[in-house]
């Protein structure tokens, strides 16, 4: 973003003098911003017009001026879209998602990924957000899996083996940092598909790759590989840096995966990021299964014991793996000895929004807020910001749909970001009794459907009426889909 | 705390989002520890507190919300009062500060009443922390959007009704959310059970949670525990986390378990071995191992 305000009056004055008077005007009111502009250290004159794209940062008005892009506004006109084709698809056709992902993530290291189209070059910036990506992805999938693989000189290299550790992975990944040679996705592939074919079939198999270059330099015929994948429903995805390339897109569309090309770095850095929320899963692609885990009790304090992890001697602290007794120094992970899946009941609590999504405001319509019959309240529900700008006309407002209240931008966003609670909602007990009297007609609808089994389940799950029932409102939609 | 940059705000300027559990059921009931701290006795307990809070520091900042049982309200913010108290400032600042909220809490305890009259109120007895947890981080979100200028945040819940098993979702969301964003949820419970919800809320945020043993010196224990700035806790001997029980209990007999099963699709857990989820209705192949024969079959039990 910085040191665009210099351009922006430079650049339209090449392609369009009728403008230039006006967008002199313009440039007077972002002095400020030309000041902190300069501190990446390049002034305005040393830098590549192309490479900058500084023309992507304006915009037309209704009147005809070239005015900059308004990107507050800009970015949560975006995120409420995206906000709703993500409700949109989770409702209407698929609620199952993959919530044990086993993911790798492959990074092109080829020469290509030298070049400085991003700054300071490619490498660093997918270096950067796959730092960020990894952080997130734990965050979100905290049962899931990762490893990392380069490809560099035509040659797939596993960088780390698939762990639950982000340090581990971010600590292999900044180690590595350097490219050569050629790029080629079907060594890359191959050596993925070796390793993701022994996970166990409940698990979401996925590749992520990261691709730098324009072409691929493939020992082999790479749509045999691509075939391949496809049989072992490995789900494989790719965020381009250069341009688009059809051998990507056909293993994208072959093996359900994306494909996006990234026009900047933040561009790249949101499509990277799509990739952390679990994808809507396949029916056919991971069988529902039992997973034997086990729930580690902390370990006594000032017990010395080994861990198996780092066979280091500690004292106190860590757990212990409740069948084999090992001791391990954090959870989620996987006992050393016995290979039981270690997890801890917060664990398996942070996936749950995943399955339970809360509904997405409405936008307020700008016909209520100036009606003066309504009155509209005056403070965001959560956080008491005023909903009234004197000044500024478009105050924008959400409401949620179940309890009405009124949020601002920016708590609407942190609520379904990050939060992923309603606090309208949950601060009333009245919107929760329609979910408690609608029981009656859950089981009537379970008659109709001849789902005795899950009619028991109903029964058995007393102690916990919200989360059954919201579980049921997904499942009845799913069977009535299916039928 | 030592990813947080180093603000213009000296590090000691905290601002206590103070959840305050107005459960007519556990004041007024039965409940044995409560009679012995009866609900003005905690009041004042509170609301010296406060004060002192905001005598700590001048840039201290303090924000009540209340807990009730239908409902979930601000009733008192410091810096909303601020300039109001410029105008009216032949009263001092105490008296303010206690008769502003105290009168807020009566029209907050009112109208949760009210609420209460449509629906029978039996059984209910917890009240709606996951609602005021989730204002109270909303609130945090906009002092951190308010620039880097700002003061460190911090959750404080009083709590005494037991935890509402429905809420658990919703309470977990929060937590992480805190976890997320760095906020310290401390707990003291008023009660007479110990609340696993609150135990593992500050656990996982690096809260301070405390259950009084003897309800009738809070002060002291505010005072003493929970007035102390985040940075001030690095050299203080808070009470040790208890040792908190992550064990998950199973959805079929709800027995707390070492070891379980727990379904690919809805996360539920078993204590044994399942044909099917009883959650979802998923059916599964063998537990664990024989991984290439279930493939096939997915298809034909599901429709």
């Amino acid at each position: 973003m910085s040191g665009i305000g210099i351009e922006r009056r430079f650049e339209p004055r090449k392609t369009n003098n009728g403008d230039e008077r006006r967008l002199a005007v313009d440039g007077e009111e972002e002095e400020e911003d030309d000041d902190g502009g300069n501190g990446k250290g390049l002034e305005a004159w040393e830098r590549a017009y192309a490479d900058e794209r500084s023309w992507e940062s304006l915009q037309e008005d209704e009147s005809g001026l070239l005015r900059p892009i308004d990107s507050k506004t800009l970015h949560h006109a975006q995120y409420r879209r995206r906000l709703r084709s993500l409700y949109s698809s989770s409702t209407t056709s698929r609620i199952q998602k993959g919530l044990i992902r086993y993911l790798y993530i492959v990074i092109d290291l080829s020469r290509a990924a030298a070049d400085m189209d991003f700054r300071p070059s490619r490498m660093v910036v997918v270096a950067k957000h796959a730092e960020v990506f990894i952080r997130e992805f734990f965050d979100q999938n905290p049962l899931s899996h990762i490893g990392l693989v380069t490809i560099k000189d035509g040659v797939a290299q596993c960088l780390t083996d698939l762990g639950g550790s982000p340090e581990y992975h971010v600590k292999a990944l900044m180690g590595k940092l350097e490219c050569s040679g050629d790029s080629s996705l079907q060594n890359a592939l191959d050596l993925v598909h070796g390793y993701l074919n022994q996970i166990p079939s409940y698990g979401h198999r996925e590749v992520l790759i990261l691709y730098s270059a324009l072409s691929t330099c493939d020992p082999g015929d790479v749509m045999e590989t691509i075939q391949k994948c496809k049989k072992s429903k490995i789900r494989c995805s790719v965020v381009g840096l250069s341009a688009e390339i059809y051998i990507c897109k056909h293993l994208c569309e072959e093996t359900g995966g994306s494909y996006t090309v990234a026009l900047d770095e933040s561009h790249f850095k949101e499509l990277l990021l799509e990739h952390a929320p679990p994808p809507p899963a396949i029916a056919e692609f991971a069988v529902a299964n039992l997973i034997k885990m086990g729930f580690p009790q902390r370990a006594a304090e000032g017990v010395v014991s080994i861990c198996v992890c780092h066979k280091e001697a500690k004292v106190g602290g860590g757990y212990t793996c409740p069948r084999c007794k090992a001791r391990v120094c954090e959870l989620p992970t996987e006992c050393g000895i016995c290979g039981l899946t270690l997890v801890s009941s917060p664990h398996l609590a942070r996936s749950y929004h995943h399955l339970f999504p809360i509904t997405p405001f409405d936008e307020v319509p700008s016909s209520l807020l100036n009606n003066p019959q309504h009155r509209l309240p005056r403070f965001c529900f959560g956080c008491r910001q005023s909903l009234l700008h004197p000044g500024n006309k478009s105050s924008f407002r959400a409401a949620c749909p179940k309890c009405n209240q009124h949020f601002c931008i920016d708590c609407d966003i942190y609520i379904h970001e990050s939060l992923h609670n309603c606090p309208g909602c949950e601060s009333l007990r009245h919107s929760k009794t329609p979910r408690f009297e609608s029981h009656g007609t859950i089981f009537a609808a379970l008659e109709v459907l001849n789902m005795q089994d899950l009619k028991r389940g109903v029964v058995s799950h007393m102690g916990c009426w919200a989360l059954a029932c919201t579980v049921f409102d997904s499942v009845l939609k799913f069977k009535i889909l299916t039928d | 705390m030592a990813s947080i940059p180093s603000k213009l705000y000296s590090d000691d300027v905290s601002l206590l989002m103070l959840l305050l559990d107005t459960n007519p059921f556990l004041w007024t009931g039965a409940n044995t520890t409560t009679t012995s701290l009866p609900f003005p006795g905690f009041l004042t307990h509170v609301l010296s507190f406060l004060n002192s809070i905001l005598l700590l520091n001048q840039l201290n900042q303090v924000v009540v919300i209340a807990t009730g049982v239908n409902s979930c309200d601000y009733i008192y913010d410091s810096s909303s009062s601020l300039q109001k108290t410029a105008d009216s400032s032949e009263n001092g600042r105490m008296p303010i500060l206690c008769s502003r909220l105290l009168s807020k809490l009566e029209e907050f305890v009112i109208e949760d009443e009210r609420l209460s009259k449509d629906d029978s109120p039996e059984g209910i007895v917890s009240s709606l922390l996951s609602g005021s947890l989730s204002l109270a981080l909303c609130y945090i979100q906009r002092v951190f959007r308010s620039g880097p200028l700002h003061p460190q945040p911090r959750i404080l819940c009083l709590q005494g009704s037991p935890d509402g098993p429905e809420q658990y979702v919703a309470i977990m969301n929060a937590i992480f959310s805190a976890q997320r964003s760095m906020v310290p949820i401390d707990s003291c419970v008023i009660g007479a059970q110990h609340s696993a919800f609150l135990q593992q809320a500050s656990y996982i945020t690096g809260g301070v949670y405390l259950k009084p043993q003897l309800p009738d010196g809070l002060f002291q224990y505010l005072s003493t525990v929970f007035a102390t700035d985040l940075l001030s806790r690095n050299f203080l001997r808070l009470p040790k986390p208890v040792g908190v029980d992550f064990r998950a209990s199973c959805f079929c007999h709800k027995k707390t378990i070492d070891m379980g099963y727990i379904c690919s699709v809805c996360l539920s857990i078993f204590c044994k071995h399942h044909k099917k989820c009883s959650t979802c209705g998923s059916v599964f192949g063998q537990a664990l191992g024989d991984t290439s024969s279930t493939d096939r079959k997915r298809k034909t039990p599901e429709t």
